[in-house]
């Protein structure tokens, strides 16, 4: 290093300090590029809003696929938020230290599980118990909704439990020194002060569901059309790409690229929102 | 009716404390399940003979392959970028609109799809640079993936070195890098393990941004360019293609006990560098 | 007497509080200057200002000017590394880097190149000595330096210093957190080391000053109050403030 300077290896990691943005900047590049211009040629609205989508035939509608992404998300919302969040608040008000210790760890290594795996557990248990109880083809929306919504409680919980615990001990006390009881203490003080930090768990678990692409290929059933129950059998945007990819070519793999940028850009948004709200809760700090 | 506090505080224990069960039962059920079905088929012979007839019958070994070198291949490319991006954040610059920037897109990475990694990865690596289905473009695109988790997890070890002993460093007429070589990253290093562990767990268990990239070959590779499958893809192709359900399960069990170890280690480091640190 | 340090006019702002106000003195050569002065009096920041460690915070400005053998240090084209070599320093708390006595009294001199196995040995054992640890560590160098005790640290830091044999050892309140037996080994190795070192001792604790230096300065609030011989300042002050703070009445 001599050789180089002090100097020299301050350049040296200020490029590599770029690498992060570099990779997320050619990674925009090459997505938009194969993908936004089939969408001018194709025209956005019929891309967005028609729901047709027949590539042997050159119609590329993916309505049906926000639609099942929208629906699928939600309903992994629906599962996963209150059950994480309730988690989070018993783990880090009520359970005693040393089992938060030893719990939030647990629940965090089940994030390294690997998605193919929680998917297969959807079709193997989830799906036909779904058929045996509610009918229809069991590979759903449902359970599509109950996988994810699984998959993401290990993010909302731990971003969670975070948020809780940085709240000052002071506005405990300041509560509890009015008289009021633990749990009122809880809702009234302690969640209200964590929420900005709350929503972003649910944030970061929502993207986490939009682009969660294996587990949901194999237990959404991957029918495209737009689903009006539950047990209806969908396809998403993630699956729509992955499904294809292998044998798509000219129109067709533009057509996927294009689905690819929805995606990017969405989860762009939600990122940005996320990290302002994680923003909000250092500033309070 | 108003409900007396002390009611309604014993009722959203039970509430809270019941949800927090329900979520630790099913995380745990689908381990054992994994591990009750897939312990049957697993043994040497399991593990160590090549898959016959498209993997209804014989072993993983060639996919055993395929997991080893494309994390390791992320995992060179990625650490000394990602070490390098945070010894810059933490020891050379001080908060500013650079640093604002290089922190946002490292959060926009984190949050990038693995779908979209492989579609990337795929244009990127497999056709534009044209090195084809490959252990390279796998590793490659596997590398920019697990990028944000290492300069994450370094940027928390830098910090946890006390200043007091950069002090010193610095008036013993270090330079900065003498610094940051001498005293910071030998500190900071279980830190930074745990980091490229967690990058190995992630990429043993990917998937979607494999199969673009590095494909699905069941042969032995010769050389980083050769096409090959990892486990994970190789479990997805079973179950899904449903060749075998049997072998399924003896693949997930294999993944799940790889996945857990390697992110047991990390926290077995995490723990013991905070223990140290105190 | 010739002046080791020649301080002109010099002022240091910490994020807008101004630490020291304006300061003139020389330093001489080869004798020990004790400052002493109340908490917050800006004893430390003349400290660190001579040999450039007060610019490691975030928000520190520096005005006026000091000369060491006549170079202005604080000539953008002065080296700062080959200053801090020349000027040593040992903090308030004792912070042995987390690696061997050895190692920890190798650092400074392995920084400037490489000397040979046999060189460091020597330095190695001529600074354990010259610091009083030699007789209770020379047995366990390979042990880590967090091992040993307050006291111990303190003499350890004390020798990392006195290996990279500077012209200068400036210590900060070396002994506010020892024992009155470690304190005496350290102020014995002090008086002795004297005829080779100027060394600058910042202490709160008067009578420590009065023990071991030569000429006394007196701080307070980022003011010199007064500068004279250890003699002078403790037997006759000019300053009224001076006799207040020796004799108790105030710090």
């Amino acid at each position: 290093m001599a050789l180089i300077g002090e100097k020299g290896v301050q350049r040296i990691l200020l490029v590599t300090a770029f690498s992060a943005m570099s990779a997320l900047l050619l990674i925009a590049l090459f997505i938009v590029n194969e993908g936004v211009p089939f969408m001018f040629r194709y025209g956005i609205q019929g891309f967005l809003l028609s729901s047709d989508w027949d590539p042997s035939s050159g119609t590329f509608g993916i309505f049906p696929m926000i639609m099942a992404s929208l629906w699928v998300t939600v309903g992994a919302l629906l599962v996963g938020a209150p059950l994480g969040i309730a988690g989070a608040v018993f783990l880090s008000e009520f359970a005693p230290r040393p089992v938060m210790r030893v719990v939030k760890p647990a629940i965090e290594l089940l994030a390294a599980i690997p998605s193919v795996v929680y998917g297969f557990i959807g079709v193997m248990v989830l799906a036909p118990l779904i058929r045996e109880v509610f009918g229809g083809p069991g590979l759903s929306v449902l359970a599509a909704s109950i996988i994810l919504g699984i998959m993401i409680l290990p993010t909302v919980i731990s971003i969670s439990i975070d948020s809780i615990l940085a709240v000052p001990q002071s506005y405990r006390e300041g509560s509890l020194a009015l008289g009021a009881t633990v749990w009122q203490t809880v809702h009234m003080v302690t969640v209200r002060a964590a929420k900005s930090g709350i929503i972003a768990s649910v944030i970061l678990g929502l993207g986490r569901a939009i682009g969660e692409t294996m587990a949901v290929i194999m237990v959404a059933g991957n029918a495209v059309k737009i689903p009006d129950s539950p047990l209806d059998s969908v396809r998403t945007l993630t699956a729509n790409i992955a499904l294809e990819m292998s044998y798509a070519t000219g129109m067709h793999r533009e057509a996927l690229f294009a689905t690819g940028v929805v995606l990017f850009v969405v989860i762009i948004i939600l990122n940005t929102v996320a990290s302002v709200a994680m923003r909000k809760r250092a500033a309070k700090k | 009716m108003r409900i007396p506090p002390r009611f309604s505080q014993r009722l959203a224990i039970a509430f809270l404390g019941g949800a927090t069960l329900v979520t630790l039962v099913i995380l745990v059920a689908i381990i054992v399940f994994i591990l009750e079905k897939g312990l049957l088929v697993l043994g040497w012979e399991f593990l160590f003979s090549s898959p016959k007839d498209m993997g209804r019958a014989g072993g993983i070994f060639p996919t055993l392959i395929g997991t080893v070198l494309l994390p390791l291949l992320a995992i060179i490319i990625a650490t000394p970028l990602g070490v390098s991006t945070s010894v810059y954040l933490t020891e050379y610059t001080r908060e500013s609109k650079t640093t604002r920037v290089i922190r946002f897109g490292t959060d926009c990475l984190a949050g990038i799809p693995s779908i979209i990694f492989g579609l990337f990865g795929f244009i990127f690596f497999v056709t534009t640079l044209g090195m084809g289905w490959s252990i390279m473009s796998g590793g490659l695109t596997l590398a920019f993936m697990i990028l944000p988790t290492i300069i994450r997890t370094t940027e928390e070890a830098i910090r946890a070195v006390p200043k007091s002993y950069r002090e010193v460093s610095f008036s013993l007429g270090a330079t900065r890098w003498q610094t940051t070589k001498r005293v910071v990253l030998p500190n900071a290093l279980p830190g930074i393990l745990t980091g490229v562990m967690l990058g190995i767990g992630r990429s043993i268990g990917e998937t979607a941004a494999v199969i673009f990239t590095a494909g699905s070959s069941l042969r032995i590779p010769e050389s980083v360019f050769d096409s090959t499958r990892t486990m994970a893809v190789h479990f997805y192709i079973l179950a899904r293609e449903g060749i075998s359900t049997e072998n399924a399960y003896g693949t997930a069990a294999v993944l799940i006990i790889a996945v857990l170890a390697v992110n047991l280690l990390a926290y077995w480091l995490m723990n013991r560098f905070i223990a140290r640190r105190s | 007497m010739d002046a080791k340090f020649d301080i002109q006019n010099l002022s240091v702002y910490f994020r807008g509080i101004h630490a020291l106000k304006s300061i003139s003195m020389a330093v001489p050569s080869r004798r020990i200057l004790g400052v002493i002065g109340p908490a917050g009096s800006g004893k430390t920041t003349l400290l660190r200002a001579l040999n450039r460690t007060n610019e490691l915070e975030e928000t520190t400005r520096i005005e006026g000017n000091v000369r060491m053998d006549g170079h202005d240090i604080y000539d953008p084209s002065f080296d700062v590394v080959a200053l801090r070599r020349k000027v040593g320093i040992v903090f308030a708390l004792p912070v042995p880097l987390p690696m061997s006595i050895y190692d920890n009294v190798t650092y400074g001199p392995t920084l400037a190149g490489s000397p040979n196995k046999q060189r460091l040995d020597m330095l190695v054992e001529k600074s354990l000595r010259d610091a009083f640890l030699w007789d209770e560590v020379k047995d366990r160098l390979t042990m880590s330096g967090l091992r040993l005790s307050g006291g111990q640290q303190q003499r350890l830091c004390l020798a990392r210093v006195l290996a990279m044999e500077p012209d200068v050892i400036l210590l900060d309140e070396p002994c506010s957190g020892l024992d009155p037996i470690s304190t005496a080994r350290i102020e014995e190795a002090l008086t002795l080391l004297k005829k080779d070192y100027t060394i600058i001792l910042v202490t709160n604790n008067t009578k420590q000053a009065a023990r071991v230096a030569d000429d006394t300065a007196f701080f307070l609030m980022g003011e010199m109050v007064e500068l004279g011989t250890t003699d002078q300042i403790f037997t006759s002050p000019v300053q009224q403030k001076t006799n207040d703070y020796i004799t108790g009445r105030f710090g």
